[in-house]
């Protein structure tokens, strides 16, 4: 008896489980490597301006998470995660993304709670816990420091 | 040249943070959400330890534009004001440190919701 296509997919996804991971792994190295080079071009050019690293680093998130904003505003950004995977989500502008996506689908249900609320529903919990980790650095630093 | 070996080093570091990132969805069940939460506070506890700066010092934008960077900035950001101003410090220092990108953040999205229409879903 032959196979059916679905039946087939699920025989050759077991036989060969590693291609498919390494195939997603080396589009995500290149997407996110080329995203993180266009921030140290910026760094760079920042730098060679006079500002300092702290500063450069600012207008270069600035920077990236104004291009993943203006790419999700024209619907750009959200086709190539779909391919890049972690290679779109991983860098700053994956989290500009996650804010901008739910600002403008949720557009329809208002600019309070649809614009206003959806826009916190990914990027609300990572700076939640980013923060809440944060303070207890800082914390155990001015109790030990 | 010395411009090349940098932007090199940033390709080679943030593309492996991104390729980390691809096992975890692809071998685990975590959601996006997770990865990035997971992520910050990676960052957090890395440059807690104080290894992640080491890895800012040589691949600059490769460290710090993934979003473990993020949590690198809420660190450092919060032992540079515990430093300057005491316990204090430990609640104002992160979101400090993070203002320009998360406020940039809201406000581009803000603009790409007021100047943008979601795309029909048919």
């Amino acid at each position: 008896m032959s196979p059916t296509p679905q039946e087939y997919n699920k025989m050759s996804q077991k036989a060969a489980p590693g291609s498919k991971l390494w195939r997603n792994m080396l589009v995500a190295f290149l997407v996110g490597g080329v995203i993180c080079t266009i921030g140290q071009g910026a760094m760079s050019w920042m730098q060679s301006l006079g500002l300092s690293r702290e500063d450069g680093g600012a207008v270069t998130s600035v920077f990236l998470i104004f291009l993943s904003a203006l790419l999700t505003g024209l619907n750009c950004y959200d086709d190539i995660a779909k391919h890049a995977g972690a290679g779109t989500l991983v860098p700053i502008t994956g989290f500009a993304n996650a804010m901008v996506s739910p600002a403008l689908e949720f557009k329809r249900e208002g600019f309070i709670l649809g614009v206003g609320a959806k826009m916190f529903s990914i990027a609300g919990p990572v700076i939640l816990y980013g923060s809440a980790a944060s303070v207890v650095y800082g914390l155990i630093l001015a109790i030990f420091g | 040249m010395e411009l090349l070996i940098s932007l090199g080093k940033a390709f080679l570091i943030g593309g492996l943070f991104c390729a980390v990132g691809q096992i975890l969805i692809d071998k685990t069940k975590l959601t996006p959400a997770r990865i990035l939460v997971g992520y910050v506070v990676a960052g957090v506890l890395l440059s807690a330890l104080g290894l992640y700066q080491p890895l800012v010092d040589f691949a600059g934008a490769g460290a710090t534009v993934p979003l473990t960077g993020f949590g690198h900035l809420l660190a450092t950001g919060a032992q540079k004001a515990v430093a300057e101003k005491g316990t204090l410090g430990a609640l104002t220092g992160g979101l400090t440190a993070s203002a320009a990108g998360i406020t940039a953040a809201m406000l581009f999205g803000l603009l790409v919701a007021l100047l943008f229409n979601p795309k029909d879903k048919s």
